[in-house]
């Protein structure tokens, strides 16, 4: 059975900030980040859908530390978001100094960017990663 | 199905920059395991090992099968078990299946790792690729970073203002501290405070340097046999009574149970049901504190305290020694350190010496324990629980 957005695919959409799910026809539910079936029933009566690109932080961490190859990204803020559509992704928050994040910002609505991380000696190339800017 | 049994164990020091290879260290706690088993290698119907990074810290794929070779367990079948920090616990489940099958009656299991052959920023990219690769690594996941994540949603979710959810982590450490000092294989031998912990350096918020495990050298190795041949061999076998194993996938996939990890209460379900026991039936645990906040959400699956409240417990003294539930008296990953492929054996071994009621010169014997539980938790994506029993 053929992957139906594999992570070149749903790359290459976040390259133009688009951000690709798939939508189960039998339960409803949106799995993103995505994968074979439906991450709520398993089914694989899924179709593409565009997301809208927009959330609320849902978690958090401002890293001091990188792995190898990426310390000079710190400190930087992951963040998870919780996308109106219902699935968590995790990606970066872009507004302000890292440092000076704290417990506020959960709750946060925030819209979608991107970032290319080109990737390391370990990594199959390259991939989009998300970026998350504060709406309000 | 057979009842199976631990007959010897093996246990090295913890440390850093440890001067032996992998196979080196893995041959001596194996022998000293056979040793206590009255058995030799050649007894040794096959080999289980739980290695993670030989490939990236000594250039060694496969030790499994050097391992065997170097102590003379030649030409048995062995077997490599990669789940990243549970892979010396997934080694122990699957051991114990095989000789409950009854198609091994012997099988010797060992852990082994050498993570601090790694320079820092090298041992943070590998433990990394414990988490997605492409759709999470690349806005810079790491792990004391995914559980950062869970320590300020489960303040959130919980309504545990941020600066007391930090004391209660740091609670955990300092006991893990307190009982790391009593276990002479341990890794730090330190007394630390609640404000120590909180001073210590920040490595992603609001993880600091003392909420985290260290990257450790060390072995563990454990003979199981079946009850048959246990009862020939020792005078206090201690028997696997229920076992566990789940997987999961990517840490946002699990969204809808966070910060509750529900592979874990699904594996302690299994093993629980497994032995017809309850969490009030088990009399010392030694479960996976790779950072401060990751015992409090283990403790609370595990079924001992409500969600969001095993902080206080720990506060309280309710895991200490003479607690209600007596957890890590091994000094834990936090103290004992966390090899991280030999991390799941050496909890077993701590178990089975409790069990056995070894460690009352060292301080930290649970007064008459007879059901202890194991519980180890590997990347995002396995957990292994086991319960074992005098009976």
């Amino acid at each position: 059975m053929e992957y139906k957005l594999t992570f070149k695919e749903y790359s290459s959409s976040l390259k133009e900030n688009k951000l690709l799910g798939l939508k189960c026809n039998d339960c409803e539910t949106v799995t993103c980040p995505p994968q074979m079936v439906c991450q709520e029933c398993a089914s694989t009566n899924t179709e593409v859908v565009e997301m809208k690109g927009k959330g609320k932080i849902v978690t958090f961490t401002t890293s001091f530390i990188a792995a190898e190859g990426r310390e000079s990204e710190a400190p930087y803020t992951i963040v998870m978001v919780e996308l109106v559509e219902g699935p968590w992704i995790m990606g970066n928050l872009i507004n302000g100094d890292p440092k000076e994040v704290n417990m506020d910002i959960i709750g946060k609505r925030v819209h979608l960017g991107h970032k290319v991380f080109l990737g390391d000696k370990y990594s199959n190339g390259e991939a989009a990663r998300p970026l998350f800017r504060l709406i309000d | 199905m057979r009842k199976v049994a631990v007959v010897g164990v093996g246990h090295s020091k913890f440390m850093f920059n440890s001067p032996k290879t992998g196979v080196e260290m893995l041959s001596e706690v194996a022998m000293d395991a056979l040793n206590e088993a009255n058995l030799t290698p050649k007894d040794v119907q096959a080999v289980f090992l739980g290695n993670v990074l030989g490939d990236f810290t000594e250039g060694q794929g496969m030790m499994q099968s050097f391992f065997a070779n170097d102590i003379g367990c030649f030409n048995v079948p062995a077997t490599r078990f990669e789940g990243a920090c549970a892979s010396g616990s997934m080694a122990v489940r699957d051991a114990f299946m095989w000789v409950a099958s009854g198609f091994y009656d012997i099988v010797l299991v060992g852990g082994v790792e050498k993570a601090t052959a790694m320079d820092t920023p090298l041992a943070t990219r590998t433990f990394a690729m414990f988490g997605d690769s492409r759709y999470e690594y690349p806005a810079g996941f790491t792990f004391p970073g995914a559980f950062a994540l869970l320590a300020h949603l489960y303040s959130s979710e919980y309504g545990i203002p941020l600066e007391r959810l930090t004391e209660q982590m740091a609670a955990v450490s300092v006991q893990s501290h307190y009982y790391g000092m009593k276990n002479p294989n341990a890794q730090f031998h330190k007394e630390i405070s609640v404000a120590d912990v909180l001073k210590s350096p920040m490595v992603t918020t609001p993880i600091k340097l003392l909420d985290a495990c260290p990257f450790t050298d060390g072995a563990a190795a454990i003979v199981i046999a079946s009850e048959e041949v246990a009862k020939r061999l020792t005078d206090k076998p201690v028997y696997f009574a229920g076992v566990g194993q789940t997987s999961s996938g990517k840490l946002s996939s699990q969204s809808k149970h966070l910060p509750r990890i529900r592979a874990r209460e699904l594996a302690a379900e299994q093993a629980y049901k497994m032995a017809g026991l309850t969490p009030k039936d088990i009399d010392v645990c030694e479960l996976h504190d790779c950072f401060s906040i990751a015992a409090l959400i283990a403790a609370e699956g595990l079924g001992f305290f409500e969600p969001g409240t095993a902080g206080e417990a720990w506060e309280r003294g309710e895991t200490r020694l003479e607690g209600k539930i007596p957890i890590n008296m091994s000094g834990g990953l936090k103290a004992k350190g966390h090899p991280i492929g030999a991390t799941g054996v050496s909890q077993v071994t701590e178990i089975t010496r409790q069990l056995r009621g070894e460690l009352g010169e060292q301080g930290r014997q649970v007064d008459g324990a007879k059901v202890g539980l194991v519980d180890t938790l590997g990347g995002d994506g396995v957990i292994v629980n086991m319960i074992l029993s005098t009976k």
